[in-house]
């Protein structure tokens, strides 16, 4: 919306410079966005609040300068000559939805071109002028912010207006020349049978004046913001009309606005006033409000004295009668309690908090004090709080970057890389990607790709976000992890070749991860989902329930989104890590005797899992055994087919006294037969 | 060159001869060392495990030696060790000082080649700018609020006192979750436009005081460019208490600006409006590229288009109608909330160009926050 600063002084004596004046109405909450142009022809560009339709107009933006320079709001009178006193037959059949309807013919005119300071005005807005009547109604919405519509009164048949619903399948031509399909639930202004308006939105076509026009019928009536709401959206209209009766026009407006026309055209097409109509079905506009001037204090923090408040609310049309002392204040205050009248135009006013704005926005922000409140309660932390930050920090420490992916994937990626029912949105940005993620996977190797695209092959990135599945009657949110690592793992160095990620670095990390938590033991069980490389991926299964994944990308997923190098992925539920708690450190006494080592090489069946000698071996419960490690694995040259070598670092050390060679001898040979019972042997 | 005989006689005085044999051989050998290689090679002759002059020592000697003979042997092979440790370290020793020149000149490194620098992870500059602006207010003694990304009508808008119907709902083109025609409006699910609702979850759980600091992902029916994102974040803040007041909003908020973007920066606030809050306020920030004045190096400052003040969240007194929803004395208590859009502020903070970037997880991008 514009406001020509020029058209503002015509009804407030503003005494400040165009800039300055529009500072002060942005300091009011009628906020001027821009200022283009220069003397006259200055035009302000404003940005109203939904909430101010009553300020989207000249005279209501005349109305906030009164109040903001405390200076006289001229009226505007509307001069009109005597006319014939006939009525003018209107029906409002839905009183709910029409409120209101004034109408006004003026017979005998001549349709002219608009004089020249009328089409001048309607450019700021870019309105182009098109007969004197049209204009006439735009002049005056622009004036006066009321929407009104001009028929030509020989094509209303019948001479009547009615006020009604639409039929089901009832046609309609308007303005713009489109054949609108009208649904009971839409409000028509009718002429004998047929509709010859769209409410609050948009005259018809047939009735339009031309050329040919010689009498008209000026409508200026109320209509019920929701109901042009839900019809403007359904046929996905807009129109200067319907923003403000959406927002709530002013009720009392319609006879000064439906005056305001006729003396427009009048004064420029000649004619007579003829049959004059004021409608009334029934009163929107609310009472009188208490408002406790003690409130402002209270809420505001700042003493605004009454005479200040009383003059800030006049201004904008309030009226105040003094009714008491407040009660609610201390009896120190000067404070009293008013009722307020609320002038109809203010269809956002209606409690006592709404009056405190009011006196807060012209008093101006700026001149309230910045205070600090004083505080009771303390920082509650939520429980996923501290184990979310210690897993993002340790990811951030395993080099992982730290991304962020967008929530919707497409149908294949959620059936593909989750069981879970994925959420379908009812209105998606994009075909492709109707769904709410339910895995992070897809998102991540998007990412992937992404990079790969722009050249960049070495990727560590790491997702923290939540996923989605249920139905359409709940849905379920779950906190997830997602990590992939794909290319070289370390940074350039002159000192070492570099090498790819692989399997074992991937585990660790997760591993890593893991350690952070209070977790007795994880087991990673192969294979993993089928998005995986079946041999190389497993589950990550903390006791009964599964809280991750991880692996090499399948190959053939790989290949079908180009990759044309091993992507390594790992996912995990942190609803379910979280439940665990963090570990906590537990300091135990060092041994201060000296550790042994002793190393076997072993020769194992192909198909001997580490985990199980692991755990043959640990089951010895052998108390001075402190750790087994897996130092060296062979396969190949004189290892037989079949087979493989491992090369296992046993450390022993004890608490009470120095190891003896018979004790780690003993010790050993039971670990040689744990390896023979599982079929492995010591190699010689 | 030395070498270990065996011993046909064990007497103490054969044993003396033959120690003192392997003392002048250890002597003329240690002495002989000159560089690092020998003293390796020195070392290694006389203390290897495997086939070294101890080994041997104890093999010939001690173990071949008859058993009354043995505890003497063991004692002579046990001083001779120790012998030998001691010439070996002395030799070390001198050729450490005679050789430090030479041996430190061939481990030098060209100081000026890269250090080999180990990947460490970066931070999204997305959740680090919203981490510090938790941090601000932790500080101030909020705690951290969360809520669910999908959300039913009600708590989106019903009970944030947007009405159905109403006009300021448009202003948040909301997607909506398939298969909710059906429902009541207030339980049918969409994905929250503002992290608002979290609002109302938190009064409902407990009573005042309230403090809380929202950050959260919120979603709208935007088409992706530059500047929009149909996805982004925020960070709501809502404190609730008897006697806050707007100056107290003010106070506030300005605190947290000097603390997010310097100290020297000055806030001012306007009238705005939000459903629920009442009187509403956007606040602005003296640009904190060209301090205020509008104009950088001779040219008009670009990041506050030269009007010198840039805008940073919107915020108001919680309308007395919301207190109404979640059971709150609006006579006894009052409160403000405060909002804001962290990619704004990361776009504004770091000059960023293009929204989507935060969402590409591109590498060259994301490096550059390291």
């Amino acid at each position: 919306m514009r406001i020509s600063p020029n058209w503002l002084r015509e009804f407030v004596d503003i005494t400040v410079e165009d800039s300055r004046l529009a500072e002060d109405l942005t300091h009011a909450g009628i906020a001027v966005e821009s200022i283009v142009g220069s003397g006259e022809k200055t035009i302000f560009e404003m940005e109203i609040t939904t909430n101010r339709v009553d300020a989207m107009n000249h005279y209501g933006v005349a109305r906030e300068c009164s109040a903001i320079y405390d200076i006289n709001l001229k009226p505007i009178t509307p001069k009109l000559a005597q006319g014939n006193t006939q009525q003018f037959p209107v029906e409002i059949r839905e009183p709910e939805l029409c409120g209101r309807y004034t109408a006004r013919a003026i017979r005998d005119i001549r349709i002219e071109k608009s004089p020249r300071y009328i089409a001048e005005r309607l450019l700021i807005e870019d309105h182009h002028a098109i007969n004197n009547v049209a204009d006439a109604t735009n002049y005056t919405l622009m004036e006066l912010g009321h929407p009104t519509h001009a028929f030509d009164l020989d094509r209303l048949e019948g001479g009547k207006i009615v006020v009604r619903r639409a039929k089901a399948g009832e046609k309609l031509k308007t303005l713009d020349g489109v054949q609108r399909e009208l649904t009971p639930d839409d409000l028509v202004i009718a002429a004998a049978a047929r509709p010859v308006g769209l409410a609050g939105i948009m005259g018809g076509y047939d009735t339009m004046i031309t050329a040919d026009t010689h009498n008209v019928l000026i409508e200026s009536a109320w209509f019920d913001p929701a109901t042009v709401r839900r019809t403007a959206r359904r046929l996905g209209m807009h129109t200067d009309a319907s923003h403000r009766f959406e927002r709530g026009a002013d009720w009392a407006a319609t006879t000064l606005a439906c005056d305001r026309v006729a003396e427009l055209v009048l004064a420029t097409g000649g004619g007579k006033l003829a049959e004059y109509q004021d409608c009334i079905a029934r009163n929107p506009t609310h009472g009188p409000i208490q408002f406790d001037s003690g409130e402002v204090r209270r809420i505001l923090g700042l003493d605004i004295p009454d005479s200040e408040v009383s003059r800030i609310l006049r201004r904008l049309g309030f009226g105040l009668e003094r009714k008491g002392r407040s009660t609610s204040s201390p009896p120190s205050s000067s404070a009293e309690v008013y009722k307020v009248e609320i002038p109809t135009w203010r269809t956002d006013v209606e409690r006592e908090i709404d009056l405190i704005e009011e006196v807060a926005r012209i008093h101006g922000f700026n001149n309230f004090a910045n205070t600090l409140p004083s505080f009771s309660g303390a920082v509650v932390e939520q429980p996923h709080e501290r184990p979310q930050q210690k897993l993002r920090a340790r990811l951030l420490a395993l080099g992982y970057d730290e991304a962020i992916s967008p929530t919707f994937i497409s149908n294949s990626d959620s059936q593909r890389f989750s069981s879970a029912q994925a959420i379908a949105l009812e209105n998606p940005l994009s075909d492709e990607t109707p769904l709410m993620r339910n895995s992070l996977l897809p998102g991540m190797l998007d990412m992937i790709a992404c990079n790969f695209n722009r050249g960049t092959s070495d990727i560590r990135l790491f997702e923290l976000g939540n996923v989605f599945d249920g139905t359409t009657q709940e849905v379920n949110q779950h906190r997830h992890a997602c990590f992939s690592a794909t290319g070289l793992l370390d940074v350039f160095s002159v000192m070492q070749t570099p090498r790819s990620s692989d399997f074992f670095d991937v585990k660790g990390d997760a591993e890593n991860l893991l350690a952070l938590f209070a977790i007795e033991s994880v087991d990673f069980v192969a294979p993993a989902s089928n998005y995986f490389h079946p041999g190389r991926s497993a589950k990550i299964s903390v006791g009964r329930n599964v809280v991750g994944e991880l692996g090499q990308l399948h190959p053939d997923i790989a290949a079908e989104r180009k990759f044309k190098q091993d992507v390594w992925l790992a996912w995990l539920d942190l609803d379910r890590l979280y439940s665990v708690p963090l570990r906590e450190p537990r300091y135990e006494r060092l041994s201060r005797y000296p550790s042994i080592e002793r190393d076997f090489s072993l020769l194992l069946d192909a198909g001997m899992s580490y985990e199980r000698l692991r755990q043959a071996i640990a089951a010895l419960g052998i108390p001075e055994l402190r750790s087994i490690e897996a130092h060296e694995l062979f396969r190949g040259g004189a290892v037989p087919e079949g087979k493989y070598s491992l090369l296992l670092r046993l450390t022993f050390q004890s608490w009470e006294r120095t190891l003896r060679d018979d004790d780690v001898a003993g010790w050993s040979q039971q670990v040689i037969a744990a390896v023979n019972s599982l079929g492995g042997s010591l190699r010689v | 060159m030395y070498s270990v005989s065996k011993l046909a006689d064990f007497s103490p005085a054969a044993l003396d001869s033959a120690a003192r044999e392997l003392k002048s051989a250890l002597e003329d050998e240690a002495a002989a060392v000159s560089g690092e290689g020998e003293w390796k090679a020195l070392r290694d002759r006389w203390m290897a495990r495997k086939n070294g002059i101890l080994t041997q020592l104890n093999d010939q000697w001690l173990k071949a030696a008859p058993a009354p003979a043995k505890r003497d042997v063991g004692q002579r092979v046990n001083e001779l060790k120790k012998l030998v440790e001691e010439h070996i370290d002395s030799a070390s020793a001198r050729i450490s000082t005679s050789g430090t020149a030479s041996r430190l000149e061939q481990e030098r490194v060209d100081v000026t080649l890269p250090g080999t620098r180990r990947k460490i992870g970066i931070e999204h500059p997305l959740v680090r700018t919203m981490n510090e602006i938790i941090a601000v207010f932790k500080a101030m003694g909020y705690s951290v609020a969360e809520g669910p990304e999908v959300e039913t009508d009600y708590y989106n808008f019903e009970s944030l006192n947007f009405p159905p119907n109403h006009p300021a709902r448009d202003t948040q083109d909301t997607l909506i979750i398939s298969g909710q025609q059906g429902k009541p409006l207030r339980e049918r699910l969409l994905l929250r436009t503002h992290t608002s609702p979290v609002q109302i979850r938190t009064m409902e759980k407990q009573p005042p005081p309230v403090r809380v600091v929202v950050p959260g992902r919120v979603h709208r029916a935007d088409t992706a460019d530059a500047t929009h994102s149909p996805i982004f974040h925020q960070v709501e803040g809502l404190a609730v208490d008897s006697n806050i007041t707007f100056c107290d909003l003010k106070g506030t908020l300005d605190q947290a600006a000097k603390a997010m973007f310097g100290s020297s920066v000055r806030t001012r606030f306007y009238p705005s409006f939000f459903p629920f809050t009442e009187p509403s306020a956007d606040m602005q920030i003296s640009c904190f590229k060209c301090g205020g004045s509008g104009r950088l190096d001779g040219a008009k400052c670009g990041m506050c288009k030269a009007s010198g003040w840039i805008e940073i969240l919107g915020s108001g007194m919680v309308d007395p109608n919301v207190y109404g929803f979640v059971g709150y004395d609006a006579k006894k208590y009052s409160g403000f909330a405060f909002g804001m859009g962290v990619e704004r502020i990361a776009i504004l903070k770091y000059g960023i160009d293009d929204i989507q970037l935060f969402y590409q997880g591109d590498v060259r991008f994301l490096e550059q926050f390291a």
